[in-house]
């Protein structure tokens, strides 16, 4: 990670991050801004999403029937996501099309349009997209059991929202959310690509500097007491396949078990890729890890995946396990469970540990293929945590030591677990 | 050794035993994609056993003539790598991306499996159930049930209307015996096209080709002759009722062309306006952006061998299944009565042309670019002819396309989820 990143700041208190990458003739622009799921208050659940989707709809400076063309028409691909801390938008194209890439954002903005005909249309689609969602057993465990390890603390609300809150949403809801939470003093611009560093930031300022500052939203201040017993919700639904979920309240990005605990699902379900956006595109390196060997390779499970993903609060560790056809969940759970408290009892070893760095050594090198990841990668860490997380993730990955690795076991104590079945009833 | 001049530019080299080897040197991350592709895809699967290809690809990478099923496993974890092993209807390929400093090592066990698996009978039993588990799972998915039910219509007694995935009671019968077999007769070097992306020199790439597979000597595969596809005549309508379902799934689709037809980049513009440029092209711009019914909804096109499908996909409500599939036909009306607009033609075939770079990013891009690239035979220079051969074609030519496949009263409309024949 020797590659310089310059760090700016206008004068209205947006930041920017550029790096120059001249591999290819690319450039790609990030724009991200800290309004995600947890934000929410109740009757506003899905506010940011559907904000996200709202900010395709035009600008006062790009008719409405233009915007979803503007970047394609050089060849450019663009999209958007919205999670539990943040929502991004980027567009990747040739480096020749950067202004057009910083005017869309600065649109994006400072200008959207917010007609009261597009919110109605898109309420449609955003259920539509919800219930997309609730087709997938797997998707939809994960949600109940999402929002039953949490009783407090808004991460306990699906980012698509609730359906009700998306029945009953305002336009006002929306375009107040926008105003309060697109403003420059609020969002990370991050350029990576084949640009040239002092060019791209006038460019950034031309484009950027007249935007004003506003108050920053007030942080949500609840934090998740801790759970004193096991929780449990089991769904009993028409379906073919069951599935189990096992989810531990765990560290956030900053907090220093969170490490130690990435290693020790390194060694359970194997390395994946800290790149929240690609790292589905290549699958674990995982034949050997522990909870694999114990299910897969047992016949009881067809897949097991764990999932620590970097937030700026403390989350979840998830573990999803598919049972084979005819398996029992009881003996799914049993078989997961007696490896969880193996690996509290006796620890992982020395040549356990190496392998997990090396896993997560690859797995570095391999989120970094493109600039998109690359400028992926430094907004994400920026807006949760600060981008020398980002920079230092090989060096506090190497720091762990065996010790913090039997200390971040004790995640897997029962009063801190939430188990959750997809058991399907067959007609 | 040929090497175009301009552009992509990648280095082709063919082994004495037809083993084909491209290689591009790229210098994003200390990394490189290995991707090894054979001609023997899921149209070998005998008509009574649609599955076998698929099942060889979870068992392949399981044990060796030299290597154990542990082994293996061991020496893919202690790299960080994992591999993708994918079947389509024509192609076998064996993916993975690794460390640069790995590469020797990681080619020399790809190359192993694909030659020399023994496809344990342990191993077998314990893949099948991960299979039939897929299978269930498939079952129970509105979108696949839509999208394989749709090519079994559109292509009866046809290897692109099985399944690839077989069925349960297929792959229980399944034997270890079969599946050598299968691997005998149709896995071979003049079958094979391997290709190496990334940060790795191009001598060194055709080295270790030349080194883990010059000594393959496997008579080339009897050819397999795949018939011309009889377009339908009427339209047809199947409903799949899943009441356990929030929404309900839509394919909808024709018989379109083979990728060698002289109309295929006429047909790939005229798809990209239709249904995906700046998400879904017209279809999106009424279901999505107008209508607000679908979040997801668009078109594709599959250009094969022989004659592939272009497919309307589209996920809506229950109560708006009949007013999207309206939609659908209203679209398809209007296209082929009237044609693109000037400006719909001129972005759609600027944003193919564009897109280039954009599609060429990563050492992923690249391997699965010039794996297209050599199996349909369309140069090493392929990228620099594109933008020529996409200006040659006229409005007047998508307007042909058009009206050559997309009449609703042709079409076969599958409909799966929460909805029942009104």
């Amino acid at each position: 990670m020797a590659v310089p990143v310059t760090q700016a700041a206008l004068g209205n208190g947006l930041k920017v991050l550029v790096q120059e990458e001249h591999t290819a003739p690319l450039a790609s622009v990030w724009c991200w801004y800290k309004a995600g799921s947890k934000l929410e208050r109740p009757g506003l659940t899905g506010v940011s999403h559907w904000v996200e989707h709202m900010n395709f709809k035009g600008t006062a400076n790009i008719p409405r029937d233009q915007v979803k063309g503007i970047i394609e028409q050089v060849g450019g691909s663009w999209n958007g996501y919205t999670w539990i801390d943040q929502t991004t938008y980027f567009e990747t194209a040739t480096r020749d099309a950067l202004d057009r890439m910083l005017f869309i954002e600065a649109e994006r903005m400072a200008n959207c349009l917010y007609h009261p005909d597009d919110c109605e249309s898109e309420r449609t689609v955003i259920i539509s997209e919800l219930q997309g969602g609730e087709n997938d057993p797997d998707q939809f465990l994960d949600q109940e059991v999402t929002a039953t390890a949490f009783k407090a603390h808004a991460y306990r609300h699906p980012t698509i929202g609730w359906l009700s809150d998306l029945q009953t949403m305002t336009r006002e809801d929306l375009y107040g959310y926008y105003r309060r939470h697109y403003i420059p003093n609020n969002a990370t611009l991050v350029i990576v690509g084949d640009v040239d560093t002092a060019e791209a930031l006038r460019r950034v300022e031309h484009y950027f500097e007249n935007i004003p500052a506003g108050e920053l939203p007030a942080r949500m201040r609840t934090v998740e007491p801790e759970q004193t017993g096991e929780r449990r919700v089991t769904i009993r639904r028409e379906g073919t396949t069951a599935y189990l979920k096992a989810a531990y309240h765990a560290p956030a990005v900053g907090d220093p078990g969170f490490f130690p605990l990435l290693a020790l699902d390194a060694v359970l379900t194997g390395a994946k890729g800290l790149n929240l956006w690609s790292s589905f595109r290549l699958p674990p390196a995982q034949r050997r890890a522990r909870l694999y060997r114990a299910l897969v390779e047992r016949g009881l499970a067809s897949s097991v995946g764990g999932a620590l993903l970097p937030t700026e609060e403390p989350f979840l560790y998830a573990i999803s396990v598919t049972a084979t056809e005819g398996t029992p969940l009881a003996s799914v759970e049993a078989a997961l469970l007696e490896e969880l408290d193996r690996v509290t009892r006796d620890a992982v070893t020395d040549a356990e540990l190496a392998k997990a760095k090396q896993q997560l050594k690859a797995r570095l090198v391999f989120d970094n293929d493109s600039v998109t990841n690359i400028a992926h990668q430094l907004g994400y860490y920026e807006t949760i945590a600060g981008v020398d997380t980002y920079r230092t993730l090989d060096r506090s990955i190497a720091a762990v030591t065996l010790d913090e690795v039997a200390a971040a076991a004790s995640t897997f104590k029962a009063s801190n677990r939430t188990i959750g079945w997809f058991d399907p009833v067959t007609t | 050794m040929s090497q175009a001049h301009a552009g992509l530019a990648p280095t082709r080299t063919t082994l004495d035993n037809g083993v084909v080897v491209l290689a591009k040197e790229t210098r994003t991350t200390p990394a490189v994609t290995i991707n090894l592709a054979v001609r023997a895809g899921s149209i070998c699967d005998s008509a009574d056993a649609p599955g076998a290809t698929h099942l060889l690809s979870r068992v392949i990478d399981r044990g060796t003539t030299t290597r154990s099923a542990d082994e293996i496993s061991e020496e893919l974890d202690n790299r960080g790598i994992a591999l993708t092993i994918g079947v389509t209807r024509h192609v076998f390929a064996i993916v993975c991306t690794c460390l640069a400093e790995d590469f020797d090592a990681v080619f020399a066990l790809l190359g192993d499996m694909l030659m020399s698996p023994t496809v344990p009978e342990s191993e077998l039993a314990t893949r099948k159930r991960e299979v039939i588990t897929g299978i269930r799972q498939d079952e129970d998915n509105p979108a696949v049930r839509a999208s394989e039910t749709l090519m079994a219509l559109l292509y009866p007694d046809h290897p692109y209307g099985r399944l690839t995935k077989g069925t349960v009671e297929i792959v229980e019968a399944l034997t270890r015996a079969r599946l050598v077999r299968l691997h005998a007769e149709r896995f071979a070097p003049s079958a094979l096209t391997a290709v190496v992306v990334g940060d790795v020199a191009v001598s060194r790439a055709a080295d270790a080709a030349a080194r883990v597979f010059g000594a393959w000597r496997d008579a080339p595969p009897v050819p397999i002759e795949i018939a011309h596809v009889a377009e339908a005549t009427t339209r047809r309508r199947v409903v799949i009722p899943m009441m356990n379902k929030a929404q309900a799934d839509i394919a909808y689709g024709f018989t379109a062309i083979a990728r060698a037809d002289p109309a295929y980049y006429a047909f790939w513009l005229m798809n990209n306006a239709l249904g995906q440029y700046a998400i879904g092209g017209r279809l999106g711009d009424s279901i999505r952006e107008r209508q607000g019914m679908a979040y997801y909804v668009s078109s594709s096109l599959d250009a094969n061998v022989v004659e592939g499908p272009l497919v309307v996909r589209a996920g809506v409500s229950p109560e708006n299944v009949d007013r999207a599939i309206a939609s659908i036909d209203e679209e398809l009306v209007r296209l082929t009565r009237d044609g693109l607009t000037e400006k719909e033609f001129a972005e759609s075939r600027q944003y193919l042309i564009g897109s280039m770079p954009r599609r060429l990013e990563t050492n992923s891009d690249i391997t699965q670019f010039l794996q297209t690239l050599e199996f349909f035979g369309l140069g090493l220079d392929y990228d620099v002819r594109l933008p020529a051969l996409l200006g040659a074609v006229t409005l007047d030519e998508t307007l042909a396309a058009a009206r050559r496949i997309l009449d609703p009263d042709r079409a076969t409309v599958v409909i799966a989820g929460p909805y029942e024949q009104p």
